[in-house]
């Protein structure tokens, strides 16, 4: 079988986010860019599936500019067999990148798609939903487990009332929780190899996407930065204070 | 249980993606192409843990990189004009600006940003940069350093191997060169084992605090860089600021207090909060937001506490050694030209043998011998350190002695005996609150799965004899707050917040009994600095 696993690149988790100061989005010059969190649990699932014995070629796709390339050499470092990178500068929009991934998966005749369920800078969580209407195929979104039967996917998903075990028909899309997996180290002798796997780029155009951007960012603006508490000497003050604002009665 | 590792083979393996690894590893590729290399880097990413002031000479950079004015790093303020002053708690006196202390063509830059730009210069000579991966230990064979082992990943608390555990890597290599920066933990390592610093003078440091701030517009003059002395250090105590102004309406402000201060109740910390809140200095920050910050160690022994350069199978360069000139405030162009050297050398040669003396014998050595006396005179105090400065310098270091340093961790005097510091600080209001408010903008982080990476000998110590004779001076030193004393069942207990290390090794240097131990935490961990 073969998997696509989405690799999409956002600024590091651990890294303070500044917000541009005209507003127009946050900085990234100089800040540290990684892969997103869930997209490397998408492809630890992908090799996980892989070494269970399951015949399966794992390739990593990405959607930016040119030196998304390093990201893409990381997840095949990780143990990815091929990637892809679809080059443009223009922003990443959840309904762009459905289209593209239709486009691949027609393309590379896919059995299965492993996203994140969401990327953790826009926060969007759509394209993995997207992608299964445009391909008109099962989705299990949220996934927590994945066990592989043959043609179908059992996957265990996270909902509010506890958890939710559905089968899937293959080909489907699956996108992951938090919990699925933990991912790997990337060792130092595998990002050597990593060098010399097969890295293809291919322009958005020629996949016949257009770049159209189906929504618009008005503007960017950082949380107001929490006012100081104060420290009240009594409960007696406290029960006194909050009558005072009409919290209590 | 025994752990199989990988073996990789280099021709040279390079501990540090700082100036001094990265200078020798792109000249080394540049003179010998053929030669293998790679640089391993502790942190996330090339120049995430680099922190330096950052005013530097060019020459060195010109030499090794000449292109590299085309593509400067996104900070890169020519130096305009500089400025010395005398601070009391409530006033600015200008002094003269010491002829070392001057920056005509010089630039601020910050050293973070010039790293990650010289990490893919060196990529693209075909160098193997490995930032994440941490070299825990040498390898030694038959009294020959033959490569490093580099630390393992997802070992669990108690130190056993977790589901994801993966075994550091042996590198073998012909030539290991540390480049690992102040109070390198490899370095020490080799120093103790060979003996490096056998018949020197005992090497002393300084701690180094930094922050980028952003301030309302039309404060900042690009350029200016300015340096005090004075409050709210006494005059027995050495460091002092900087003030470096960027562009776009940014500056560095900074301060370095040496670690062999006496009082053990001194907070470095503080006298560095206390500087930005003094009556000059407010005005400009009041306001302003601060965008990064962090705390790194600077040796400062000069060429008397300078060990020997090499041993069998691997050197020493920048400021693993200590190449550093203090009298200058300025160690990138040493450390870019001690990696130069040291990878001319490696050329020519194909081993370490020579190469101390051929340090010592270049254009660096004379630099440091000038200015030998100038950092230790400091400790007769301020006043005496300054003349003493003064007449180094007309005598161009030409003075028939050469002054001694003292190990700063047999500085501190115990409580019984320290003068009671007076107290005039000023009441603060500029962030950070404190200690743990400032490493939240140094985004360091650490798997909290990991065993502690600080080692502590014995920690009886801890709540007997050091809270007796020094009342616990790590919960005060730490830039970062790792250490604390708690109550635990009636008793007082050490407890290591290791997540919030920074990397400074200040610990490792100062703590009185010689019992801290800094040691590599997981590859990647600690800071994420940004334009610092």
């Amino acid at each position: 079988m073969k998997i696509l696993v989405g690799i999409k690149r956002v600024v590091d988790y651990s890294v303070r986010i500044q917000v541009k100061k005209d507003g127009s989005g946050v900085e990234t010059g100089g800040v540290k860019l990684s892969i997103n969190p869930f997209d490397e649990i998408a492809l630890e699932e992908a090799l996980r599936i892989r070494e269970k014995g399951v015949q399966a070629e794992v390739v990593a796709v990405s959607i930016g500019p040119a030196d998304v390339q390093q990201q893409l050499r990381t997840a095949l470092a990780m143990g990815a067999d091929r990637a892809t990178l679809v080059e443009t500068t223009d922003a990443v929009q959840p309904l762009m990148a459905a289209r593209v991934f239709l486009e691949l998966v027609k393309r590379e005749n896919a059995d299965l798609v492993i996203l994140g369920k969401q990327a953790i800078d826009d926060d969007c969580n759509q394209t993995g939903q997207m992608l299964a209407a445009l391909w008109d195929r099962p989705q299990a979104t949220f996934a927590s487990a994945v066990e592989l039967k043959g043609k179908t996917l059992r996957v265990t998903r996270e909902v509010d009332a506890g958890l939710e075990v559905m089968d899937v028909d293959l080909p489907a899309v699956i996108t992951t929780d938090l919990r699925l997996n933990t991912p790997r180290f990337v060792k130092m002798p595998d990002i050597m190899k990593a060098k010399s796997k097969p890295l293809a780029t291919l322009k958005l155009a020629e996949l016949g996407v257009a770049p159209a951007p189906a929504l618009e960012y008005v503007s960017y603006a950082a949380p107001t930065p929490r006012s100081g508490g104060r420290k009240l000497e009594s409960v007696q003050a406290l029960v006194k204070e909050l009558r005072d604002r009409g919290v209590l009665s | 249980m025994t752990i199989q590792r990988d073996v990789m083979q280099y021709d040279v393996v390079v501990v540090g993606a700082g100036p001094a690894g990265l200078a020798f590893a792109i000249r080394l590729k540049q003179l010998a192409p053929a030669k293998t290399v790679c640089v391993l880097e502790k942190g996330a990413q090339v120049g995430a843990h680099i922190l330096s002031g950052c005013v530097m000479e060019p020459a060195a950079l010109d030499e090794l990189l000449p292109d590299w004015r085309k593509t400067p790093p996104t900070i890169c303020v020519p130096a305009a004009k500089d400025e010395f002053a005398l601070l009391t708690k409530t006033s600015r006196y200008k002094l003269p600006t010491p002829p070392q202390m001057e920056n005509q063509g010089n630039f601020i830059i910050s050293l973070g940003q010039l790293c990650a730009w010289l990490g893919t210069q060196a990529e693209a000579l075909g160098i193997d940069v490995f930032p994440g991966f941490t070299a825990a230990a040498p390898l030694i064979e038959d009294g020959k350093v033959t490569g490093v082992r580099c630390g393992d990943m997802g070992v669990q608390k108690d130190g056993t191997p977790g589901p994801n555990f993966a075994a550091g890597v042996d590198i073998h290599a012909g030539i290991t060169v540390l480049a690992e920066g102040c109070r390198g933990s490899v370095s020490k390592k080799l120093i103790t084992e060979f003996r490096l610093d056998a018949d020197r003078s005992p090497q002393t440091y300084g701690l180094g605090f930094k922050e980028l701030w952003h301030v309302p517009g039309g404060r900042v003059q690009p350029g200016l860089i300015q340096h005090t002395v004075g409050w709210p250090l006494d005059s027995g105590t050495y460091g002092g600021s900087f003030l470096y102004h960027l562009d776009q309406d940014r500056v560095y402000v900074g301060f370095v207090v040496g670690l062999d201060y006496a009082d053990p109740g001194f907070q470095p910390f503080e006298a560095f909060q206390q500087f930005k809140n003094h009556p000059s200095v407010k005005p400009l920050l009041d306001g302003g937001e601060i965008l990064s910050s962090g705390a790194r160690t600077i040796i400062e022994g000069g060429i008397q506490s300078l060990p020997r350069l090499e041993m069998p199978g691997a050197l020493l360069i920048g400021d693993a050694a200590g190449t550093i000139n203090v009298a200058k405030i300025k160690g990138v162009h040493m450390a870019l030209r001690s990696g130069m050297l040291a990878a001319a050398h490696v050329a020519e040669h194909g081993a370490s043998t020579g190469f101390d003396t051929r340090w010592r014998n270049s254009p660096s050595a004379k630099e440091l011998r000038t200015v030998r006396n100038i950092r230790p005179g400091f400790r007769w105090g301020l006043w005496a350190g300054l003349v003493n400065a003064a007449l180094e310098t007309v005598t161009f270091g030409l003075l028939p002695w050469t002054l001694k340093n003292h190990a700063d961790w047999s500085s501190l005097q115990k409580r019984s005996a320290a003068a009671q510091s007076a107290d005039d600080y000023v009441t603060r209001t500029l962030p950070p609150r404190d200690r743990l408010a400032s490493v939240y903008f140094a985004t360091t982080t650490h798997d909290e799965h990991q065993p502690a990476h600080l080692k502590v000998s014995d920690t009886d110590i801890c709540a007997t004899r050091c809270a007796e004779e020094f009342g616990n001076p790590c919960t005060r030193f730490c830039p970062a707050q790792v250490y604390e004393m708690v109550e635990d069942g009636g008793k007082k207990r050490l407890q290591i917040n290791a997540a919030n290390c920074v990397h400074c090794k200040a610990c490792d240097i100062k703590d009185p009994y010689e019992i801290i131990t800094w040691t590599t935490p997981e590859g990647g961990s600690g800071p994420n600095y940004q334009n610092l």
